[in-house]
Formats: C-alpha cells, sequence, structure tokens
C-alpha cells in the first residue's frame, strides 16, 4: 500500500498558509487511503498557482496550458483507462478562459475527477479579479469593484446534469478527503469544487469567511445528495456557500461504457500493426 | 488519338450534382480509366453555384485538366460560370425541362436540349434527373447503359431493388432519348491496356486517414471544419474495430490538446484541421514543441485569411506551419505531393512525432483532400512502426525514486527516453514552463539554456527519405519549384515545355521543415532561373527557400490566390514571360 512517503516530491512554492496544501494534503491522502499507486496517477494541471499540483503531487504529471488541463486530461484516461486522472486547475484557469472545456467535459462524461482550487482571485498574476470574484470585490483590475456577477460552478454543473458535485474547503481536509475518494469512486466526470483561500491577495474569502458562513450539507441529514433540484435550490439559497456531497447520478454512463468499440484493454496497449487481410479489405474499398 | 475527356456537371447546390460526378466518375474508375474528379462549391448548403469536374484519361493524371469537353447544365449560371473552360466543339448539354439555354458568346460549342427532368419524372421521379444526365453522357462517350449498373447496384442497393432498377430505368431512358434526338458523340478514350497493379480511387482525405490508422493512430480528436472533416468520417468507419476512437471536440483547442494528452499517455494521436483550427492550436503547438510530446496535426488549408473562402482552395498555411507559435520548438513540416504520400507521409509522421518527440505537421489542402483520384496503387508495404525512446520496464526498475530524467539534457542527440503512465518508477511531470530533468520548473539561467539546446539538437542530424524530388533533365538550366498539392500539374507544364523545345526541370518539396537546404542546393545546381509556384499571393515558398537556401537573384513567382487550382495553362503562361528561352536554350 502506498504511504505519503511515496508522493512526497520538492517542497511546495505556494505562499505559507496557501489554501492549495489543504487541496494536495487531501488529494494525496484519498488515494492511499484508495490504495491507488502514484505510479498510475496522472494529474493534470492548468497554469496559476494551482497549476503548480501536477509538479506537487508526485505522481505522474502534465502540467498544461491555461485552461486546458479537462482536454488533456480526458484524452489521457482514454489512452489508459487502468489510470487515475485527476485535473487540477484554479477558478480562472477553469472558469475563465478554460469554461467551455468544463460543460463539454460534463456532457462527455470521460471518468477522471476535476479539482477546482476557487480562491476568488487571480493569485499567480498577483490579485486581480476572477470569474468566481464576490460582486464588488475590489482588485488591481477593479479598484472601483467588479461590476460582474460571479460564475456559479455548482450549479452549472448541476444544470448540465454533472453525475457527481461536490464542494470542499481547504480548511477542512477531514471532509475534502473523503469528497475526492467519492469523486475518485464515482465512474464518470466528478467534480470537486474547493474554497482555497489565497491568503496573500484576497482578504475577504478567508479561512475565518468560511468557518463562520459555510452550511455544511454533509450534516443535514434530512439532504439527499441524489435529488437534483433540491441540490439546486439549496445551493442556490446558500449563495454557494456550501460545502458536502451536493449530488450524485451513480446510474449516468460514463463515455467510456457509452462509446461504440472503446476497448476493454487500456488502448496503450493496442496492436498497431495492420495485417494484410486488414489492408486486403480497406483497399478493396477504394476499388 | 483522343487520349484524354473532360466532362463537367453542374447546377444549384443541394440539386445531387456532386452525386452524378461521383457515379460518373466510378464508373469510369472501375471501366478502367484514370479519372480525377475536383468539386467546385460554395459555403452553404441550397442553392449557388456548384460543379463537379472529371478529366478521364489513359494513363495516371495528377489534376482535373483545364478542359472541359462536355458540359451537363441544369441551370444556365452553370453554362454563363463555364463557359470559358469549353474546348472548340465542345458540347452543352441543358436540362430543357427546366429553361432554354443561351450562348454568352458566339463560340464553336454546341448547346443541345434534353428534357432531363420530364425524363426522370417517366421513370419515376424528377430527383433522378442526374441520372438521365449519366444516361446522356454514357450516349455521347458510347458506353453501354449496362456499365453503370454496379456503380448504381453500390450506391442504392441498400434503398432495395425497386430504387436500383429505377435509377437504371432513368439512365437508360436518358441514353435513348440522346440517341433518337442528337447524333452526336464524344469517344472516350482507349482504354489503358497495362494493367495497373492496384486500381484505387481515393482523395487525399481519405489518404490521410487511411495513414494515420496504419501508421498506429488509434485516437483522433477533432472538430468539423471544411475541408478536413472527410478524414473524421473516414477513420470514424475504421477506428473503433482497432480499439481506437475519435472525439468529436467542442472546438480545436480541445482537440490538439486531446491529442497531445494520448500521446503522452502512449497512445499514437492526432488532429486533422483547417487555417481557422490550425490558428486556434498554436499555444498547443509550443507546449508539445517545449514538453517534448509527440503530436501530429494534418492542416487542410483552406483559402484564408481568417474565414476566407472555406470551400477554395490555397497554399498559405506554409508561414504558420514553419513559423506559428510563440518562442521556439523544433518542429517537422511534411508537404505531400501526391495521394500516395498523403498516405504514406502520415502513417510516417507518427514515426517522426515519436522518434524526435516533437510536433509533426502533415500539409494537404482542399484540392488535395477533397479531389479523388485513380491511383496505380498505395505504398502499404512501406509502412512501418518505429516508437522511438522508450524506457524499458528493466531499465527504470534499476534506477532510484525520482532518478529518472525525463528531460536529460546531456544526452548527445538531445533525444531523452520517454516514459509513459503506468510504468513503475518513471514518474515525472510533462509541462511548458522551462524544466529541469525530471519535469520541475526552474528559472535558472544555466537549465534554460541546456534544455533550449537539448531540444534543437534533436533535429540537427535529421535525415529522412523526404525532402526534395527532382523530375525532368540535370542539366536544366530552368527550374520549376513548388511544394505539396501542385507536383501533379506542375509535372504535367514540365512535360509540355519539353514538347516545346524548353528543357526546365522540376524541383519539390515534399518536406519543408527541417529544410531540405542540401538536397536542394544540389538540385539547384546550373538552374539560372527558378520558377516558384505556389497557391498564394505573397510567395510563402520562395521567401521560405531564400532564407534557407538563398537564390534572390535567381527566383521568380508564379502566385495564385484566387480559390480555385492552379491550371496547367496558368502555368504555362507565367513560364513562357518568366524564362527567357530565346536566351538561355
Amino acid at each position: 500500500m502506498p504511504t505519503l512517503q511515496d508522493f512526497q516530491t520538492e517542497r511546495a512554492t505556494w505562499c505559507p498558509g496557501c489554501g492549495d496544501f489543504g487541496v494536495l494534503n487531501a488529494m494525496q491522502k484519498a488515494v492511499i487511503n484508495l490504495g491507488i499507486e502514484p505510479d498510475d496517477i496522472v494529474v493534470v494541471s492548468g497554469i496559476g498557482c494551482s497549476g503548480k499540483m501536477a509538479q506537487h503531487f508526485g505522481a505522474y504529471g502534465l502540467h498544461s496550458l491555461h485552461g486546458r488541463s479537462l482536454p488533456t486530461a480526458q484524452a489521457v484516461k482514454l489512452a489508459n483507462r487502468k489510470l487515475t486522472v485527476f485535473a487540477a486547475g484554479g477558478d480562472g484557469d477553469g472558469f475563465g478562459i478554460g469554461m467551455g472545456h468544463f460543460i463539454h467535459a460534463i456532457r462527455r462524461n470521460i471518468d477522471i475527477t476535476y479539482i477546482v482550487m476557487d480562491n476568488h482571485i487571480y493569485g499567480l498574476t498577483t490579485g486581480q479579479a476572477s470569474p468566481t470574484s464576490d460582486e464588488g470585490a475590489k482588485t488591481k483590475t477593479s479598484p472601483y469593484g467588479t461590476v460582474e456577477a460571479p460564475i456559479a460552478p455548482l450549479q452549472l454543473a448541476l444544470a448540465q446534469n454533472c453525475g457527481f458535485v461536490a464542494q470542499g474547503f481547504s480548511g477542512n481536509i477531514k471532509q475534502l478527503t473523503t469528497l475526492i475518494e467519492k469523486a475518485v469512486l464515482h465512474k464518470g466526470f466528478s467534480f470537486v469544487n474547493v474554497f482555497s483561500p489565497c491568503v496573500t491577495f484576497n482578504k475577504v474569502n478567508t479561512y475565518e469567511f468560511y468557518k463562520s458562513h459555510l452550511v455544511n450539507l454533509d450534516e443535514d441529514p434530512s439532504y439527499d445528495p441524489h435529488d437534483r433540484v433540491q441540490a439546486l435550490r439549496r445551493v442556490a439559497e446558500a449563495g454557494n456557500v456550501v460545502v458536502g456531497l451536493i449530488y450524485e447520478d451513480p446510474h449516468r454512463q460514463s463515455f467510456e461504457e457509452s462509446l461504440h468499440g472503446y476497448p476493454e484493454t487500456p488502448m496503450v496497449h493496442n496492436d498497431l500493426s495492420l495485417g494484410e487481410a486488414d489492408y486486403e479489405t480497406i483497399l478493396a474499398s477504394f476499388r | 488519338m483522343v487520349r484524354e475527356f473532360g466532362w463537367k456537371v453542374g447546377g444549384k447546390q443541394g440539386e445531387g450534382i456532386d452525386s452524378t460526378g461521383e457515379i460518373y466518375a466510378i464508373a469510369l474508375h472501375r471501366m478502367g480509366y484514370y479519372v480525377f474528379s475536383y468539386r467546385h462549391f460554395m459555403s452553404l448548403i441550397k442553392g449557388g453555384h456548384t460543379n463537379y469536374k472529371i478529366r478521364v484519361a489513359d494513363r495516371l493524371i495528377r489534376h482535373h485538366g483545364d478542359d472541359v469537353h462536355v458540359l451537363i447544365a441544369f441551370d444556365q449560371t452553370t453554362i454563363d460560370y463555364n463557359w470559358n473552360d469549353m474546348v472548340d466543339g465542345g458540347v452543352v448539354i441543358f436540362d430543357a425541362s427546366a429553361f432554354t439555354a443561351t450562348k454568352p458568346s458566339e463560340r464553336n460549342v454546341h448547346l443541345f436540349g434534353v428534357p432531363l427532368t420530364d425524363i426522370a419524372k417517366e421513370a419515376g421521379g424528377p430527383i433522378m434527373k442526374n441520372m438521365v444526365a449519366i444516361g446522356v453522357t454514357a450516349a455521347i462517350n458510347q458506353f453501354s447503359p449496362d456499365d453503370f449498373i454496379p456503380v448504381v447496384r453500390d450506391k442504392f442497393g441498400r434503398k432495395g431493388q425497386a430504387v436500383v432498377d429505377s435509377n437504371m430505368e432513368a439512365l437508360r431512358r436518358g441514353y435513348a432519348y440522346f440517341l433518337e434526338h442528337y447524333n452526336v458523340f464524344f469517344p472516350a478514350p482507349a482504354k489503358p491496356t497495362a494493367p495497373a497493379p492496384d486500381h484505387l480511387y481515393i482523395s487525399g482525405n481519405q489518404a490521410v486517414a487511411f495513414g494515420a490508422l496504419a501508421g498506429g493512430c488509434r485516437l483522433l480528436a477533432a472538430y468539423p471544419i471544411t475541408p478536413a472533416t472527410e478524414i473524421m468520417y473516414w477513420v470514424l468507419q475504421y477506428f473503433p474495430k482497432y480499439g481506437g476512437v475519435v472525439i468529436q471536440a467542442e472546438d480545436e483547442i480541445a482537440a490538439v490538446n486531446m491529442a497531445i494528452g494520448a500521446n503522452y499517455a502512449g497512445v499514437r494521436a492526432m488532429t486533422s484541421t483547417s487555417g481557422p483550427g490550425f490558428s486556434l492550436m498554436m499555444e498547443a503547438l509550443g507546449l508539445a514543441g517545449m514538453s517534448e510530446t509527440p503530436l501530429v496535426i494534418v492542416d487542410v488549408q483552406r483559402s484564408g485569411p481568417s474565414t476566407g473562402l472555406p470551400t477554395k482552395t490555397e497554399q498559405s498555411d506554409l508561414n504558420e506551419a514553419v513559423f506559428g507559435t510563440h518562442g521556439e520548438i523544433p518542429r517537422i513540416v511534411l508537404t505531400p505531393r501526391t495521394v500516395e504520400e498523403c498516405f504514406l507521409y502520415t502513417a510516417e509522421a507518427f514515426n517522426l512525432a515519436e522518434r524526435y518527440q516533437c510536433p509533426v505537421i502533415v500539409l494537404s489542402d482542399l484540392f488535395m483532400g477533397m479531389s479523388f483520384h485513380s491511383v496505380d496503387q498505395l505504398p502499404v508495404s512501406n509502412v512501418s512502426i518505429d516508437r522511438g525512446k522508450l524506457i524499458s520496464d528493466e531499465d527504470l526498475a534499476r534506477l532510484g525514486r525520482w532518478e529518472y530524467q525525463r528531460y536529460d539534457h546531456t544526452v548527445p542527440d538531445g533525444i531523452s527516453p520517454r516514459a509513459l503512465p503506468g510504468q513503475r518508477n518513471g514518474r515525472h511531470v510533462a509541462l511548458g514552463n522551462e524544466h529541469n530533468g525530471v519535469g520541475i520548473e526552474v528559472e535558472d539561467l544555466e537549465t534554460r539554456v541546456n534544455q533550449m539546446a537539448k531540444r534543437a539538437r534533436k533535429l540537427l542530424h535529421f535525415n529522412h527519405w523526404s525532402g526534395v524530388t527532382v523530375d525532368g533533365p540535370d542539366r536544366a538550366s530552368l527550374a520549376l519549384i513548388g511544394f505539396g498539392s501542385t507536383w501533379g500539374v506542375l509535372e504535367e507544364a514540365r512535360e509540355v515545355l519539353a514538347n516545346e523545345g524548353i528543357e526546365v526541370k522540376h524541383i519539390h518539396f515534399s518536406r519543408v521543415l527541417p529544410f531540405p537546404a542540401e538536397a536542394f542546393r544540389a538540385a539547384m545546381d546550373g538552374v539560372e532561373k527558378g520558377l516558384v509556384v505556389e497557391l498564394n499571393s505573397t510567395g510563402q515558398l520562395r521567401h521560405l527557400i531564400q532564407q534557407f537556401a538563398g537564390y534572390h537573384e535567381r527566383m521568380d513567382s508564379c502566385l495564385k490566390f484566387n480559390g480555385d487550382p492552379i491550371s496547367l495553362r496558368e502555368i504555362l503562361t507565367r513560364a513562357r514571360e518568366v524564362f527567357p528561352t530565346g536566351v538561355l536554350n
């Protein structure tokens, strides 16, 4: 069984206290709890502070382009279905430049887990407004406060019938670990949005803010995470400031299960050569 | 002796013009002729002028020819549009049920009315007017209606015998009507006598797609775009049988990044696109170069810039293929000259991508991609699979933890072996940031320079059979120069000039990067005037030649960028202007 020791890499370069440490920690604990070897994991990240996840996680990594972790990760998974594949990014990466891929990854439903480190700010570029910045947030690019409405990631995912939607908080690693474990086990695309405070550039959406405002749906016995309409309502009522397993549809067919001809064995082991009979059949179609 | 014959059918888009041409072309191909078909169409579904040109010959031909002997016109626009391409003594068959044809100008071209639509109605429905037209042509060409039965059966067999019968009936009625009313013939050329090793009728797009399958590609991620979508269609038919996957991506950015992801994980993958999509892929091209991930992109060029002429041809993405993306990466740009090379080069692109761990761009174009023609055989036995440097499980097991250096810059040839996810002890990060040996981003000056040098070194001693071909006499002091799809028409131009006593050699690039400078210089030995023929407005190939090989004062240009393929006549006219034949010969 793998241990935390097996994932050890160089010290992460995030600011001390950065929420992304918590996310890293929870992701590693989740795969250790599930007994997945680091050599069988690929973390595909985008660009930004969150993008460093591919390097810090300690598995195989693909640190891709800004906003493009999702298409890249989906193809890694299709190429080798035995791998556990994470796409990891931030709110700018995923809900700004990469937003189109998010909706389509939900539609396509390939069995990967998408972790978003949502800090409501562009951190690596030193503090500009992000797609999830609260309306009125004062940043370097919104000195009078943002006038654009924030993206509602959970509601978008729910509206598109994402098979697994969860939201966690870097300040609650235990819960986040459990959510990521469930996300990895879910067959199909799973989405975990994480409130991951930026301690340097966001003085509003802080650990203290979340600790005092978050509604924890996992602790509400009346909440049914299989009821999508209820999920939408509860997330909207809480103004998105909720954590827990928001929604899961365990029966939705994944892309791999549905696609005509998709092989049972990992594609990476395919025999690449065509035989004489193959050539003959194909050439005959041109005669 | 008649050696070739030009036939064209035209009308409004959506009238079945394509299927008329297709049936006639395939029938002639199966009779043993060499056929070349070019589709002229517009970026709309219904209406607008469309035509389908077929050139039929007793020998292998590489373009659709300048001349039309017989034109089938479903409207007056078709006559107006194609009038100047008609040969003297040519024949126009017009649908007399629909309109009364007039000559756009006084010429020795004959108009014959045939009530194509009315005859079709009698045979079972107006939709079969195309089959009536084929019957008329069969009569003019002196074929038998029965020659068409196998093709009609192939085309309509799925819809039942009744549909096959009524289509054949329409064809026979057209045939009979023409023989009854007119006494005009345009006999087809004699059939080729020597049997071809394998007589195939195939388009550049199909050849690219087949080449991808043969080359071990098992994942295509693409976004629909004219004129590249047919590549997707073809692989959709075959990939699932070989455990492959086709993904219709949400955009070309997703498509190319998917291809990178799959290649990183060890599956040969590509994306196919045209200009606008190719432009969207520029950033990812850099990622593949920087992360040393194999990648194959097929760009079926169309007229740019921007949306340009979406259904017209051009060779204007050359600069983008060679220089596109910010920063500097090693890359390979292949420019197949024929459909046979579309097949072989696409297959080979996957070897090159994995051997050199860099992006390989295959530049085709609309003319090459969407034209169908008869070839003698495809070079299937020349396909091989070479996965390049992959580190073995045993070698990895011998290393200590985190000792595997994916990006070891000390490797003499710059090509450090890849490990694939899932391999034990091969963990590393592939990335677009500048990085150290294990793929951790670093910004120190020395590493930067070492890694840049490592990547550049990979192609320093590039050696491959693609590059430059030379046809014609070695001693010629005049040269026609081109790249990619114009090889066939340039060969014909060279032959025509040779018959006129003008000795010309034909130098053609089947690869432009790494630039085959040595081979090109050898080809240029003794050449005093080179005419660079290309389908763009700025002379991109000419400038590339000048940058990599020189010859500034010896080069002239023949450029075309109105959207149509270049004609033999246009090349000859320009060649006669540029080549100072009186002085040099």
